[in-house]
């Protein structure tokens, strides 16, 4: 199987990203006014989902399926987390995607979505110049 | 049953789906559920002579699978469009295929870059990973996401621009 899982793995996440609509302008913009629920349960049941499965590998399956040791790093609250998680929230709504929609967009057809993953690709290099001052 | 796959899921089936991404990551394939890593990754896959630290200290050759997955991501979308899905809605606005709208994408594409970055994850490896793992940090990450649209949408109403 070798990396050719990761692709496969990339794959399911971008079908249910997909046919969950989250990767719809259309749903941001409704999440962000309020208009529905959607995407507050979408993100609610996933983590729901997600923490029981964190827990119930930490406690009884810490390994791979191939048998390697498993970690899951915790990250750093800095400054960073709230200001640059800020920021990126003024480009959710701007755009109405977040990075995994972006190329969820692409391959769905959406050609401008390729303007977006430009600004985010610039994005990241701007950060990258600036993180010796700013952290 | 089959014309239902082929609707929009509803969030109780499209929900635990995505939040089960979590733990075939981890078990399959040894790795944290995350998106955004990929824009580091191509920015230093690109520069490899690049001088800077947030590039140099970044091994994308040992990290090949952060670009595995987003591209399995975008094939997974294709396939969900193409064969899953009766009417395929569009995902922008008609409103945005202009030059102002490219502009405003690459714009707010450089605040997505930039913010995740800085703020080391997304909405997939804060909201979802991060809270699933019960992170402090990616709870505090993922409030500054929601006050960051939040603030822009509140923008957008005062300019009234709130319908679109």
């Amino acid at each position: 199987m070798g990396r050719l899982r990761y692709f496969l793995l990339g794959a399911y996440f971008g079908l249910v990203l997909t046919k969950s609509q989250v990767i719809s302008w259309y749903k941001i913009r409704n999440m962000f006014y309020f208009r529905e629920p959607d995407l507050y349960l979408i993100i609610g049941s996933a983590v729901l989902v997600g923490a029981i499965s964190v827990r119930l590998i930490k406690r009884f399956h810490p390994r791979t399926f191939q048998g390697e040791p498993l970690s899951i790093p915790g990250k750093q609250l800095t400054r960073g987390t709230i200001l640059g998680g800020f920021l990126f929230g003024l480009g959710w709504f701007t755009t109405g995607t977040c990075p995994g929609p972006i190329y969820a967009q692409i391959g769905a057809g959406e050609a401008w979505a390729l303007f977006t993953l430009a600004g985010a690709l610039l994005g990241a290099y701007l950060y990258a110049r600036l993180q010796p001052w700013i952290g | 049953m089959w014309q239902s796959i082929l609707q929009p899921w509803p969030w109780y089936v499209s929900g635990p789906l995505i939040g089960l991404s979590v733990p075939l990551l981890l078990l399959f394939g040894g790795r944290n559920l995350g998106v955004s890593s990929s824009f580091r990754h191509i920015c230093a896959a690109l520069l490899p002579k690049s001088p800077l630290a947030e590039l140099r200290s970044y091994d994308w050759r040992k990290e090949a699978w952060s670009l595995l997955f987003v591209a399995g991501l975008a094939a997974g979308a294709f396939l969900a469009t193409r064969l899953l899905s009766a009417q395929p809605a569009p995902l922008l606005p008609p409103s945005i295929h202009t030059v102002t709208g490219a502009l405003r994408l690459l714009g707010g594409g450089i605040l997505i870059g930039f913010g995740t970055r800085w703020a080391s994850g997304c909405t997939s490896g804060h909201s979802i990973m991060g809270l699933s793992n019960l992170q402090l940090a990616s709870l505090a990450a993922t409030l500054s996401f929601f006050a960051g649209g939040l603030t822009a949408a509140w923008i957008h109403w005062l300019l009234g621009m709130g319908g679109r």
